[in-house]
C-alpha cells in the first residue's frame, strides 16, 4: 500500500525529503514481494499506524521498529536514530501523549495508539509549538540532531508537571543526551515554554 | 534482528497458550513475552535473544495494570508501567522505597514503557552477555566460561557469585521486593500460583543460563507486598557512576520498624552488588533489638558483605556497599513517618 504522501508538506528539507521519498518508493516495491528471504516465519505484515492524527497503512517486515517505520517508510525523518538501543533519547516520540522510545517499539505493537512525532507538533496553521519556539529563542541546540527528541521529551516533561525547578528538569530530561552539551539552554527553553503551554 | 512471528495475546489463557515455549530466562527460549519491550527488543537487536515467536501481552494491561493499597498490603499489577507506580500517592506514602526504586531507575521514556513484570525480569548489563562476539559467557552459552572474571568487571556482583557467573542483577524494584517479602502472582497453563519473590530469581549455582523459576507459559500477573511499619519508614538509596539515568554501583533498600531509638524489625535489600535481588538477613539480624547508631549500622554493613568475593575491577564494591547501607540506615532512622497505615 502506498504510504500517504501528504505527511511531508512544504519542507526546508526538500532535498532530503525527495531522497527519502525515493527510499519509501523502493520500500513499497520490497513490500510487494513475498516474505523476506531468511524469514522462515513472519516476514511482511500489514499494519495501520495513527501518526499525527492520520492513519497510515503499511506493509513492512514484522521486525520494523516504529522509528524505522517513521523514517524509512513514511518519510517522517524528524525522529532521529542515535544509538538505536534505547540509551540516547533521539528517537523520542509521544505515544498516547507519553514520551516513549520509538527505537525500542515494534511498529506492529504500536497499532491502535496515537503517535505524535516532531512533524505533528506545530499547529495546523504552521505556528510553532511554544516548546519549538523556545528552543529557537534560546538557541538550545548546536548540531540539532538530538533536538526533535529533546523537544518532544520537554513537552511531556512539562505536561507531567516535572518541570518545576532546574534540578527537576535536569532529572526528568536525563533520558535525552546532547553531545554538543546544550543542556543549560535546553533548561532555559523549557522554563520559557512551561508558562506558555496549557497543561495536559 | 532475526525473523520471528508476532502474536497478540488478548487474555491470560491466550498468553499461556501462545507462550508455551517460553523458558526460565534461557536465551534459546523459542518464545518470549513482549510487554514494554525495553529489554526484549534491545537484546533482540543485539542478537542475544533470538525468539522465533514474540507474544505481545500488552492487551493484558486492561486488567493487570492496577495499584491497590489496603491495610494488609499493596497489590501491583504486573502490566502497570514503572512511571505509573512511581507516581502513585499510596505507594509514595506507605511504600516510599518502592516509589524511589522506580523513579531512580532508567529514564522517563523507559519508565513509561517498561512494565513491572518486565522490570523485575530485566537481564544483566554484563558487557560479555550483551555482546555475542564474546565467545565465553555461561549465561548465553552454557559451559562456555565467564569472560568477566578475568576481564572488565567494574560493575559486576560481589555477593551470590560463583565460578560460573559474576554478573550483576541490574534492577532496583526487585531489591525492594526481595527485602519486603513480596509475593509474585503467576498465571500459566496449569492455572494460577503464588511464588515468594525471593524464589523468582535462581542463584547462579553453576547454571547461570537458568535465570528464573518461571515455568513455560507462565506470565507474571502481579505482586503482593505485605505492609508493615518498615514499609512506611523506608527508602531506596542508589549510588551511581553518574547522578541520573544509570544503573546502581551499590544501592540499599532499607525499611525500619523502630521503638524509639531501638530497632524492632529491619528489612534490608542490596542492589548493584549481587547476582540476584538480594536480601541481607545477616544485616537485619545484627540490628534487631539494638539501638541504631553509626556503630550498629556499620556492624550490620559488615555482616552484609562478609561473604563478598571481588575480581579486581570491583574491589571497591564491598566498601562502597557498606557505606551505602550505613547511610541508608541512618537516613531511614531520621525520616519523619506517620504511624497510620
Amino acid at each position: 500500500m502506498e504510504p500517504s504522501s501528504d505527511t511531508r508538506g512544504p519542507s526546508r528539507r526538500g532535498v532530503m525529503g525527495a531522497a527519502a521519498g525515493l527510499a519509501a518508493g523502493s520500500a513499497t516495491k520490497l513490500a510487494a514481494q513475498p516474505a523476506v528471504s531468511g524469514a522462515q516465519s513472519g516476514g511482511h505484515v500489514a499494519m495501520r499506524l495513527n501518526i499525527n492524527g492520520r492513519d497510515h497503512d503499511l506493509n513492512v517486515d514484522v521486525r520494523t521498529s516504529l522509528l524505522d517505520a517513521l523514517r524509512e517508510h513514511l518519510d517522517l525523518t524528524g525522529s532521529k536514530k542515535g544509538c538505536d538501543q534505547g540509551q540516547c533519547g533521539a528517537c523520542t516520540v509521544l505515544i498516547n501523549d507519553q514520551r516513549e522510545l520509538s527505537c525500542l517499539t515494534l511498529a506492529i505493537a504500536a497499532q491502535g495508539r496515537r503517535i505524535t512525532t516532531i512533524e505533528g507538533l506545530a499547529g495546523s496553521d504552521g505556528a510553532l509549538h511554544p516548546m519549538q519556539q523556545a528552543f529557537i529563542d534560546h538557541d538550545a541546540f548546536q548540531c540539532g540532531y538530538c533536538t526533535p527528541g529533546q523537544i518532544l521529551s520537554a513537552v511531556a516533561c512539562v505536561a507531567e508537571g516535572h518541570a518545576t525547578t532546574d534540578a527537576d528538569i535536569q532529572e526528568h530530561m536525563s533520558g535525552n543526551l546532547c553531545r554538543c552539551g546544550a543542556y543549560p539552554k535546553i533548561v532555559l527553553a523549557i522554563k520559557q515554554a512551561r508558562g506558555q503551554m496549557g497543561r495536559g | 534482528m532475526r525473523p520471528f512471528t508476532y502474536e497478540r495475546a488478548g487474555d491470560l489463557n491466550a498468553a499461556s497458550r501462545l507462550g508455551a515455549n517460553t523458558a526460565q530466562g534461557q536465551i534459546d527460549a523459542s518464545a518470549q513475552f513482549l510487554a514494554g519491550g525495553t529489554t526484549l527488543i534491545d537484546l533482540m537487536k543485539l542478537d542475544v535473544l533470538r525468539p522465533k515467536q514474540v507474544v505481545d501481552i500488552s492487551p493484558l494491561r486492561a486488567d493487570l495494570a492496577g495499584v491497590a493499597s489496603t491495610s494488609r498490603g499493596l497489590h501491583l499489577g504486573a502490566l502497570a508501567s514503572m512511571s505509573e507506580v512511581a507516581a502513585h500517592p499510596d505507594v509514595q506514602r506507605a511504600y516510599p522505597a518502592i516509589a524511589e526504586s522506580l523513579s531512580l531507575a532508567a529514564s522517563d521514556q523507559l519508565r513509561n514503557m517498561a512494565s513491572l513484570g518486565g522490570n523485575v525480569l530485566q537481564r544483566t548489563r554484563c558487557p560479555y552477555y550483551r555482546d555475542p562476539s564474546w565467545e565465553a559467557c555461561n549465561k548465553r552459552r552454557p559451559g562456555s566460561g565467564c569472560t568477566a572474571i578475568q576481564g572488565y568487571n567494574h560493575n559486576h556482583a560481589v555477593l551470590g557469585v560463583d565460578e560460573s557467573c559474576i554478573s550483576q542483577y541490574p534492577g532496583d524494584l526487585g531489591v525492594v521486593l526481595a527485602a519486603f517479602e513480596a509475593e509474585v502472582e503467576l498465571s500459566g497453563p496449569a492455572g494460577a500460583r503464588l511464588l515468594a519473590f525471593a524464589s523468582l530469581h535462581r542463584p547462579a549455582d553453576g547454571q547461570p543460563h537458568l535465570e528464573t523459576n518461571l515455568r513455560p507459559g507462565e506470565v507474571i500477573t502481579g505482586f503482593n507486598v505485605p505492609s508493615g511499619a518498615w514499609t512506611r519508614r523506608s527508602l531506596y538509596l542508589k549510588v551511581r557512576d553518574r547522578s541520573s539515568y544509570e544503573f546502581a554501583l551499590a544501592s540499599a533498600a532499607v525499611g525500619l520498624d523502630m521503638d524509639g531509638e531501638t530497632v524492632r524489625q529491619a528489612r534490608i535489600g542490596l542492589g548493584g552488588v549481587a547476582y540476584r535481588p538480594w536480601r541481607s538477613r545477616e544485616a537485619e539480624a545484627v540490628l534487631v533489638g539494638k539501638t541504631l547508631d553509626e556503630g550498629t549500622a556499620k556492624a550490620a554493613a559488615q555482616a552484609a558483605f562478609a561473604g563478598a568475593v571481588t575480581h579486581g575491577g570491583n574491589d571497591f564494591k564491598p566498601e562502597l556497599g557498606r557505606r551505602t547501607l550505613v547511610r541508608a540506615l541512618l537516613q531511614a532512622q531520621s525520616l519523619s513517618v506517620s504511624e497510620a497505615s
